[in-house]
């Protein structure tokens, strides 16, 4: 058995050096931080629906992916429908999931903490009494949303509660979740 | 030391300090010792803030022995106690006479603007021409209160910080204290010993305990060295000087003031005010983060005192390390409160203040309206005091001034001579740049 002195390089996988420059570029040029992100939908029957996501806004430019995603939203069969897809609430889940996940990746790469996994589960509870009409007095959306982190890294317990801490502070999906965000929905002539 | 002497017009000296508070008096000190011909104008009496513009119960957050500034200290009979905010302006006015300040009071600054070879001062009484302008005029000029303020149903009494003097000032209906820095929590915590029903909206803040093994927590940030940690060593300074003031409350019999202590007294703890929705105000959903990032921060900082402490070899002359109980936030804290169903009589808006700089006619704010400067120092000859972790952490308070007024006043004084100091001029010294980088409360 021989042992290794060298300082192990933490890699997760993600260019903190470039993540930093954006941000201090940024700071110069913040015109530049305006992005807009889009998806486009259409109806598919039933309670079915393809979206797209394509190309964004930022940088000052319009941007584009070497890919195109789709996503099926359907509901599953007990509502009547034909279970094409997730719900659209459950796309809440995965974009709150995969928003911590990358957080979590981010700033352990920043604090040098090596990461060998990361799991979690989500759960969000909804009273379909509100979207259903039945009382008004019930909210449309989930009414609460529980994640649980599994994480396994070369840190203590509480550095592993700081970066699940500091990934929702800097998270724009519990942004949009936990604040009140001005939506405007318009038809097209 | 001497600077040197010039014929002058009248109403023309070297410097002009803005504001008598506790900074500019220490800067005065500071120039009267380097020989610096300079005026204090202050618009209104000396610590005029301390005596008009606190509530009536408020006492500082530091114990009495460390009011301190250059030449002057509490040699009273209570060093464990805190100051009133009466003590503490008559504090402040015991200095200015002894150091025989050259105070101008009442008189208001109305503009600063650039003129050959250093400034003019317009006030309402004079007009001064120097070479060199502190601005000593305070943190606390301006309340920030969120836009949507203006929008609140006129039923609504809305207070600020700085307007509110004690609960029998209000009316009889529940309050919803606005912040979760010393002030809301301490007037949270008074207006509903009052009887009336409290809510706090909480948002990013910092929890300490009074005492920790048998002192004064201030004690152990100023023995420990985090006081003096300095502004170019930390790894965020932008964030850092966001930091709301630690929850503290200065009450005679040392007790700590918390999140949990307010909610064992029914003050409803909800997340930070985000919003007003129609007639519905909106609270954030992150309040159980916010509370767990207290937590965090707060046990990071008590490990980093029982780590000096064993460093030091104290164990057995303190008491044992203690770790306090997490913040318990209710399952389901409301989100929303509509003030068409719920009465809620007043608001009061304890989310900090912003220096007043409208009179500032000098290219030295950013886009946001914040004073850019490096450590105190301005531009050329023009400096500023007293803001948050402006030079080292404790910059804000009393005992902070002696340093920053020392290194800004050597400063000014090579500023004078016609050298012209680096920026940055005041290097850290070298007992500063050996003590590693931390991030005691305000990084996580």
């Amino acid at each position: 058995m021989s042992v290794n002195v060298t300082a192990i390089k933490v890699d997760n996988g993600v260019n903190v050096e470039a993540l930093l420059e954006a941000r201090a570029a940024l700071t110069d040029a913040p015109e530049g931080a305006r992005f807009k992100w889009r998806a486009t939908c259409a109806w598919v029957r039933g309670t079915h629906s393809r979206s797209t996501v394509q190309g964004f806004y930022g940088l000052g430019a319009e941007q584009s992916r070497k890919k195109t995603f789709h996503y099926d939203a359907d509901h599953p069969e007990i509502f009547a429908a034909e279970d094409n897809g997730a719900t659209p609430v459950e796309y809440v889940l995965v974009a709150l999931a995969s928003c911590l996940t990358a957080g979590i990746a981010a700033v352990a790469q920043n604090r040098n903490i090596q990461l060998r996994s990361v799991k979690a589960t989500l759960e969000g509870s909804m009273d379909m009494q509100g979207i259903l009409g039945i009382d008004s007095d019930v909210r449309n959306g989930f009414d609460d949303i529980k994640v649980t982190f599994y994480v396994d890294a070369d840190a203590t317990q509480a550095e592993i509660a700081a970066l699940v801490a500091q990934s929702q502070r800097r998270s724009a999906v519990f942004d949009i979740i936990t604040n009140p965000t001005n939506v405007r929905v318009d038809i097209a002539r | 030391m001497k600077a040197p002497q010039r014929i002058r017009a009248p109403r023309a000296v070297d410097a002009v300090v803005v504001g008598a508070g506790h900074s500019g008096l220490a800067m005065s000190f500071v120039l009267a010792e380097l020989g610096v011909e300079h005026v204090v104008l202050e618009r209104g009496e000396i610590a005029s803030s301390w005596r008009h513009e606190r509530w009536d119960s408020l006492r500082l957050l530091t114990p009495n022995w460390q009011s301190r500034l250059p030449g002057h200290r509490y040699t009273g009979p209570d060093p464990d106690g805190y100051m009133t905010a009466a003590e503490t302006a008559d504090f402040i006015a015991d200095y200015a006479r002894r150091i025989s300040a050259p105070v101008r009071t009442g008189t208001t600054v109305r503009a600063v603007r650039a003129a050959d070879a250093g400034y003019v001062v317009e006030t309402d009484r004079a007009t001064w021409r120097c070479r060199a302008v502190v601005l000593a005029c305070g943190a606390h000029g301006v309340p920030v209160v969120p836009a949507f303020a203006a929008r609140l149903p006129r039923h609504v009494r809305t207070l600020t910080a700085k307007e509110y003097r004690n609960p029998a000032g209000l009316d009889p209906g529940r309050v919803l204290v606005v912040g979760a820095s010393a002030t809301g929590l301490q007037l949270a915590d008074e207006i509903r010993r009052s009887g009336r029903p409290v809510m706090l909206a909480v948002g990013e803040h910092i929890r300490m305990p009074r005492l920790y093994r048998g002192h004064d927590i201030q004690w152990w940030l100023e023995a420990v060295g985090i006081l003096d940690e300095r502004y170019d060593e930390i790894d965020d300074i932008v964030r850092a000087r966001r930091v709301p003031s630690p929850q503290l409350v200065g009450s005679p019999e040392r007790r700590t003031l918390d999140l949990n202590s307010l909610a064992e007294h029914d003050v409803e703890i909800v997340g930070r005010l985000v919003g007003l929705d129609g007639s519905r105000l909106l609270f954030s959903g992150s309040l159980a983060n916010h509370c767990a990032m207290a937590d965090l921060k707060l046990d990071r900082l008590l490990g980093r005192i029982d780590a000096w402490v064993t460093e030091q070899g104290m164990n057995d002359v303190v008491a044992p390390p203690e770790r306090f109980a997490p913040t318990r936030v209710e399952t389901k804290p409301r989100l929303t409160l509509d003030l068409a169903k719920e009465r809620v009589d007043t608001i009061i808006w304890a989310t900090g203040f912003r220096p007043d700089y409208s009179w500032l006619e000098l290219p030295v704010l950013d886009a946001k309206g914040r004073l850019r400067h490096d450590g105190g120092v301005v531009g050329h000859g023009l400096y500023t005091l007293g803001l948050n972790f402006m030079r080292r952490r404790k910059s804000s308070y009393i005992h902070g001034a002696e340093d920053d007024v020392r290194e800004l006043g050597a400063h000014l004084v090579q500023h004078l001579r016609g050298a012209r100091p680096r920026c940055s001029a005041v290097e850290p010294t070298e007992s500063e740049r050996q003590r590693p980088r931390s991030c005691a409360w305000n990084l996580l």
